[in-house]
């Protein structure tokens, strides 16, 4: 049984439509890419999977394990192992970081049926993760993302997925901002947390990051419709030959 | 906003319930007659009847205050009882005489008053409706000189100093509701600690309201001695009636030389339903004076009443005093709370602080309201005002009125004020994380909170946090 599995999925905002039938089965221990134009519906996709209610789904289903999805709220969905990095991480003033990942954490673990942690054996378990972004603890005890640089942001995201270890993690464009370095540490520590019965979904607009995290299957998103799906080397085509090709459009007329 | 918010349910407040209790009460109305009849039953000295009657006939020559930001039905104070008292209390100080019934209430709130219960550190006097329970820890208290009692006790025991103390901060006059206060005041708290005395317990009142059409009007008066300090902590519940009650309290603070007075409120009185029926009217004036290098620090944590209306204020007489308020206010459903501070400079180099966090859910209305004055002779002197408005959903307000004035040019004052959302978005983030959205807006107005829960006392931070979750519960949509 694939991990998660999409088919024919139909979704809009308001009256309109914008993801168009999307197909997409990943397999436990697979790296899937999302490419495509800005504005195809790639964190569309993503935040559906996750159950943002601003979207609505209008016809087809997704799995995850074989259990309906769609049903699930989006806190069950995290507690099924569904995480998502979001392309613009929220802010919470005053809620410390190491005070946030605790909640979340115990919050999985309850719905899993485990005992929760104490803060001190939760403080252990954060130092091991912790290494995992290269970072020291005086960030547990910053506000959740608050004054956080673009890039500090990101490496955040990286930080919860570490302590939370989904079944199916969505990057949704973790790479963007990062300078040379912080993409290493990202792309190391999505590599480290890479386990056979995980997969992961890396929406992306640069090869770049793919040199580091290599993608069993690369997708492109064109208008709410997956376009072509290939091998990495799809990737490297695409860096060499944009999109029009694929769309029929040229980018700069895609809204 | 859109369905998982929305679809939260609206918990019970879980304090709604009534106590059967036999009691004594005033006939209903007010008139001279009643004011002789509490003061009559409190076994008073003349003086203070003839306080009580000055207050009473002042008091008819006033009118109800408007300017606030509240609206209300014409409030018929010939309507109501202004004493309700159980026919069985103990005579005073006797714990273990108390009805039993009483006892099982507070045990109820969450209050257990015998003293191998209570949280340790922590003495209590239980207010109910319009006399003292009792007052647990008198005899560890005494030892160090501090005299911790109803008030009633206060007049009879201490009658010196609760005449020398009482309306020298908030005069009889003062205002409408404070006027009707001195004239028909029934209990409350009385606290002295002596000179150079570092109070070694908090110290608390619990205040409930548990008689129908009747209202709560106590009086509570903390003298801390040159050189002394004490942290004091209030509570008030009461419950669901679809009348409105009326609660006008007063509260005296005295900061001589040298002295600290820290004075914590968490008032969660019932705020009527969601459709504004019934609830508390919370009409309440609180005022400390501190003298040189003295220092009086308020913390409110305001989620109940159908209104609030108080501004906790601090008159820094001395040179070097210090005024501090941080306060939390959260109004949700039909609520309204206008409530703000206010700080008026007189001594050299004073400084007052002011940190208002407002958060206003469903279709309440919440102003905060605060004045800073710094007169001629206050050189020096400096303010600083942090005014934090959240919305939650579409249909409630935020109002900010701030009045600043500032008398000599060696004076600062900084203001600075923001609003802010709780979105989708943040909610969508936490529960992407797998918090509820329960937990998700708690945590989030926990964290704008936070700089006003940092300076309640340790034992009832967790208190006031579980508290603002409850009460905003069904707040969004
Ligand atoms: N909540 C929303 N309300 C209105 N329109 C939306 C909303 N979310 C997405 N859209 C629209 O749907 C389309 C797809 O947006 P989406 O964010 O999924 O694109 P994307 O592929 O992630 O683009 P980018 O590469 O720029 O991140 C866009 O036209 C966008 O304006
Ligand atoms: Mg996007």
């Amino acid at each position: 049984m694939s991990l998660l599995q999409v088919v024919d999925l139909h979704a809009t905002v308001g009256e309109t439509e914008i993801l168009k039938g999307i197909s997409l089965t990943v397999n436990a221990g697979e790296v899937h890419a999302i490419m495509g134009p800005n504005g195809s519906g790639k964190s569309t996709l993503a935040q559906v999977l996750a159950g943002h209610p601003a979207y609505t789904v209008t016809s087809g289903t997704v799995t995850l394990d074989g259990a309906d999805l769609l049903d699930l709220e989006p806190e069950e969905r995290a507690h099924a192992g569904v995480f998502l990095a979001f392309q613009y991480p929220v802010e919470i003033p005053g809620v410390t970081n190491a005070y946030f990942l605790r909640m979340a954490y115990n919050e999985v673990r309850k719905a899993r049926g485990l005992e929760e942690l104490d803060p001190i054996d939760f403080y252990d378990l954060l130092e091991e993760k912790l290494k995992v972004v290269r970072w020291g603890p005086e960030v547990m005890e910053r506000a959740v993302n608050f004054g956080f640089s673009g890039g500090e942001k990101k490496r955040n995201e990286i930080l919860q997925m570490a302590v939370l270890e989904p079944r199916l993690a969505i990057l949704d464009e973790t790479d963007s901002g990062l300078d040379i370095d912080a993409m290493r540490i990202v792309a190391d520590g999505v590599n480290q947390l890479r386990r056979p019965d995980h997969a992961t979904i890396l929406v992306t607009h640069y090869q770049r990051l793919l040199d580091y995290i290599v993608p069993d299957f690369v997708h492109v998103l064109a208008d709410g419709r997956i376009v072509k799906s290939g091998g990495k080397e799809l990737a490297h085509e695409l860096e060499a030959r944009g999109y029009e090709w694929l769309t029929g459009v040229p980018e700069a007329a895609v809204a | 906003m859109s369905s998982p918010v929305e679809a939260l349910v609206n918990r019970e407040y879980k304090y709604g319930f009534v106590t059967d209790i036999e009691q004594v009460t005033a006939a209903i109305g007010l008139s001279e007659d009643t004011v002789r009849f509490i003061s009559a039953k409190k076994d008073e000295p003349t003086w203070l009847l003839e306080w009580r009657l000055k207050a009473y006939r002042r008091w008819l020559e006033m009118t109800e205050p408007h300017w606030a930001n509240i609206h209300h039905a014409p409030i018929d104070y010939q309507a109501s009882t202004y004493y309700a008292a159980p026919k069985t209390t103990a005579p005073l100080g006797s714990l273990d005489e108390v009805d039993p019934k009483l006892l099982e209430t507070y045990e109820k709130l969450g209050i257990p008053l015998s003293e191998q219960k209570l949280l340790a550190g922590v003495a209590v006097d239980a207010i109910f409706d319009s006399v003292s329970v009792g007052t647990t820890f008198k005899a560890t208290l005494a030892k160090s000189g501090v005299l911790f009692c109803s008030f009633g006790e206060a007049v009879r025991e201490h009658p010196e100093l609760v005449q020398k103390y009482l309306g020298s901060v908030v005069p009889a006059s003062d205002n409408f509701f404070a006027a009707l206060n001195a004239a028909v005041f029934s209990d409350g708290s009385f606290v002295y600690v002596p000179k150079g005395v570092k109070c070694p317990m908090e110290l608390s009142t619990y205040f409930r309201i548990n008689a129908a059409n009747s209202g709560q009007f106590e009086r509570t008066l903390i003298v801390a001695d040159e050189g002394a300090s004490v942290s004091y902590l209030e509570g008030c519940t009461a419950p669901k009636r679809n009348e409105n009650q009326l609660h006008a309290a007063v509260v005296e603070l005295i900061a001589l030389d040298d002295a600290s007075i820290k004075y914590s409120t968490v008032q969660n009185w019932y705020a009527g339903d969601e459709n504004g029926l019934g609830g508390i009217y919370n009409f309440v004036t609180k005022r400390g004076k501190a003298m040189h290098r003295a220092k009086i620090s308020w913390t409110q944590v305001e989620t109940g009443s159908a209104i609030t209306w108080k501004y906790p204020s601090v008159l820094l007489m001395g040179d070097d005093s210090v005024g501090e308020f941080y306060s939390v206010a959260v109004v949700n459903g039909m609520q309204q709370a206008d409530t703000g501070t206010k700080m008026i400079h007189m001594g050299r180099n004073s400084r007052s602080t002011i940190v208002s966090k407002g958060i206003s859910a469903g279709r309440g209305q919440n102003s905060y309201r605060g004045q800073v004055k710094i007169l001629p002779k206050a050189a020096g002197s400096r303010n600083y005002t942090q005014c934090d408005s959240m919305l939650i959903g579409n249909r409630c307000g935020a109002h900010t009125f701030p009045y600043i004035d500032v008398q000599n040019a060696s004076s600062d004052v900084e203001h600075e004020a923001s609003t802010s959302k709780i979105g989708e978005d943040q909610i969508f983030y936490c529960k992407q994380r797998g918090l509820n959205t329960e937990n998700a807006i708690s945590v989030i107005v926990n964290g704008f909170c936070k700089e006003v829960f940092r300076e309640l006392p340790m034992e009832f931070a967790v208190e006031a946090q579980k508290l603002l979750g409850v009460s905003l519960e069904g707040s969004v949509g």
